[in-house]
């Protein structure tokens, strides 16, 4: 069974938010203004942060997503199973069962889980251009980082009719593929010859706050050396 | 036979104009209420001004501040009918009125902060058992259970004497209620032995109902929730804010119903050394708590502990701390403040300041996460307090309603005391070989 895992390569990384309008919408995000977002409205899956890493003497811009934890905080508090870790290290989520009691969203410490306050409101002109693979989310349910699984979904599908075993070219998600300057890859870390394998075996490689114990299937890798 | 105590029943048979006008005043803010939810819901959870990362503020507040409250009475009751404390009698049903109603608004709290209350039925249908909000469904279920029919037994022979003397609605309802109380001698044996039973098994329930609410905080891994004391020092504060919510109803019962000749200053005075004794208590774990945050200076811990003290959050610690400990011990401590007015002043002192301290504890963590994303100083909106203020108004209506159906002070009790059994006191014969 696949792990799957994605490294950012922070030195190589622009900060120019590709991936985060890439992601936005891949996963029909709904949008948010300056005003919204000032008041902890703002509805993203991916965002870069000015996080302080260690070693760095100034704040480094960090594409921030679901970390897709082995032992994530979020899925043992959830009531409903909502929210849990599927066999391929995924973190999903049942929007249907979500009871919305945010439990989840408080138990994260990278607070990358996001509410639906309201309902989406989109504009009649971004309504035609929604992906079609992506369900919309309903007023009152929490969300996140998916790993764009419906992309896993279609390449398996895909792989299927073709009557070969999926490929890693295969699936990558939206911020991976969209990445100008190549700073982000993707793969299966249970694959030793994988990119993502060796890149996570690197001694710039980094899980964020791993000292937590949540095992992170994002890794970092240190800028600056 | 019951004329000897006619004060306890008149109020109960009698709804005079005063009652007429608070129960308007108060359905008026329950109505208000109810149109706030409705907005609520027809909007979604964008009604108040919660946000990332604050996704918690006043309804859990409200939550785990009811919650405690309820522990004023079963725990109380429970624990003064098994220690034979004669001058609980009195008091213990009103107590036990709080208990049963106030649980009720703690669990609704929960469902008003659902963003999705249609399916609030999928913890059961789908539970997981890992989750400490599921341990709190089954353990405040325990609760109110067993807590209702912790009220209900001491009532019945209660409710055999209002179904003698009515007719009517009230006479089928009595008479349903009093499933066929007769007083022979063995259904008292049985009574008593049930009452017994009960008061044993509400104390461990009652004590895992509050830790296991306060688990629903130090479970996670945030800064300032995940402490190992949260457990006793949630159910300390409950029974601190309990006593306080007892005092307080009685002092209103006692004035509004004239019942003077029951609610006398040594109730009051007693509860108020329990008081002092909890508020002494709450001091200890508070200290216990900030001290080795602060002396471990892990520095997301420090980051809380720095928005309670002299952060933005200043101004409700400070006051949860004179309201909690400062006011209530010098008038506690000195005797001659330890009167019904003192007592009063000191338990509304404590009310407000648990609520802040609830409130201090769920939004500071919340508000200072350990990621870096932008956060924002959280007020409640206009739905939140006006469904605050529902909850308060329908719990007061409510123990109004109580009044006018049930007796207020458990009748047969206070017989079953007087007169005061005289216990000889007596120094307990020292074994043999053994010199005082």
């Amino acid at each position: 069974m696949a792990r799957w895992g994605l490294v950012i390569d922070l030195d190589r990384c622009t900060g120019c938010q590709a991936c985060v309008v890439a992601c936005k919408h891949e996963n029909n995000v709904p949008f948010s203004t300056p005003e919204t977002a000032r008041g902890g409205r703002l509805m993203t899956w991916l965002q870069l942060v000015a996080a302080d890493l260690p070693g760095r003497p100034t704040a480094s811009a960090l594409p921030l997503m679901c970390q897709q934890c082995d032992r994530p905080p979020c899925t043992d508090v959830c009531p409903t199973s909502a929210t849990y870790l599927n066999p391929e290290g995924i973190v999903a989520q049942i929007y249907p069962r979500c009871i919305g009691c945010r439990y989840c969203t408080n138990a994260c410490p990278y607070a990358v889980k996001v509410f639906n306050w309201t309902a989406p409101d989109w504009p009649d002109a971004m309504a035609p251009m929604r992906n079609p693979d992506v369900s919309l989310r309903p007023k009152g349910v929490v969300e996140t980082c998916t790993f764009c699984h419906h992309r896993l979904i279609a390449a398996r599908e895909r792989a299927r009719a073709a009557g070969r075993e999926i490929a890693p070219d295969d699936y990558v998600p939206a911020c991976v593929a969209t990445c100008p300057a190549e700073a982000m890859v993707f793969g299966d870390l249970s694959d030793p010859h994988s990119e993502v394998a060796a890149l996570a075996g690197s001694p710039r490689a980094f899980r964020w706050m791993e000292e937590l114990g949540t095992q992170p299937k994002v890794i970092y890798l240190r800028e600056g050396e | 036979m019951s004329d000897a105590h006619e004060a306890v029943i008149q109020p109960i048979l009698t709804i005079g104009p005063v009652f007429r006008r608070w129960a308007v005043a108060l359905g008026a803010v329950v109505a208000w209420a109810a149109i706030a939810w409705s907005w609520q819901l027809w909007h979604g959870l964008g009604a108040t001004n919660l946000g990332r990362p604050i996704y918690w503020g006043l309804y859990i507040t409200n939550f785990v501040f009811f919650i405690g409250v309820s522990h004023a009475g079963t725990l109380i009751s429970a624990i003064l009918r098994i220690v034979q404390a004669e001058w609980r009698r009195p008091i213990t049903r009103m107590a036990e009125v709080i208990t049963v109603l106030v649980l009720f608004f703690g669990v609704g709290n929960v469902v008003l902060d659902l963003g999705r209350p249609d399916r609030a039925l999928n913890v059961i249908l789908h539970p997981h058992f890992r989750s400490p909000l599921l341990w709190d469904v089954s353990s405040i279920t325990v609760y109110l259970t067993a807590s209702s029919i912790y009220l209900y037994l001491p009532l019945i022979p209660d409710i055999a004497r209002l179904r003698d003397r009515t007719s009517g609605w009230r006479g089928r309802l009595y008479r349903r209620l009093a499933i066929g109380w007769s007083g022979t001698p063995r259904q008292w044996q049985r009574l008593e032995r049930a009452i017994g039973v009960m008061a044993v098994l509400v104390i461990p329930i009652a004590v895992s109902v509050h830790t296991v609410v306060s688990w629903v905080f130090a479970m996670t891994i945030q800064p300032m929730w995940h402490s190992t004391i949260f457990g006793p020092y949630f159910v300390v504060g409950a029974i601190f804010s309990g006593i306080a919510a007892i005092i307080t109803a009685m002092a209103i019962v006692r004035r509004v119903y004239h019942l003077e000749r029951y609610l006398r200053p040594e109730h009051f005075s007693n509860l108020g050394l329990l008081l002092l004794v909890m508020t002494c208590l709450w001091f200890y774990f508070t200290f216990a708590e900030y001290l080795t945050t602060w002396y471990g200076h892990e520095p997301r811990e420090l980051a809380v502990f720095n928005a309670k003290l002299s952060g933005p959050f200043a101004p409700l610690f400070w006051m949860m701390f004179v309201s909690c400990f400062v006011v209530p011990f010098v008038i506690l401590a000195n005797p001659r403040t330890r009167t019904i007015a003192g007592t009063v002043v000191a338990s509304i002192s404590v009310n407000v300041g648990m609520w802040l301290e609830r409130f201090t504890i769920v939004v500071p963590s919340l508000s200072n996460p350990r990621a870096p994303v932008l956060t924002f100083m959280y007020r409640p909106s206009w739905v939140e307090w006006s469904l605050m203020a529902g909850c308060f108004a329908a719990f007061a209506l409510l123990y109004m309603g109580f009044t006018k159906v049930f007796p207020i002070i458990s009748m047969w009790e206070l017989e079953a005391a007087a007169p005061v059994p005289v216990r000889p006191v007596v120094a307990a014969p020292l074994p043999m070989g053994v010199r005082p």
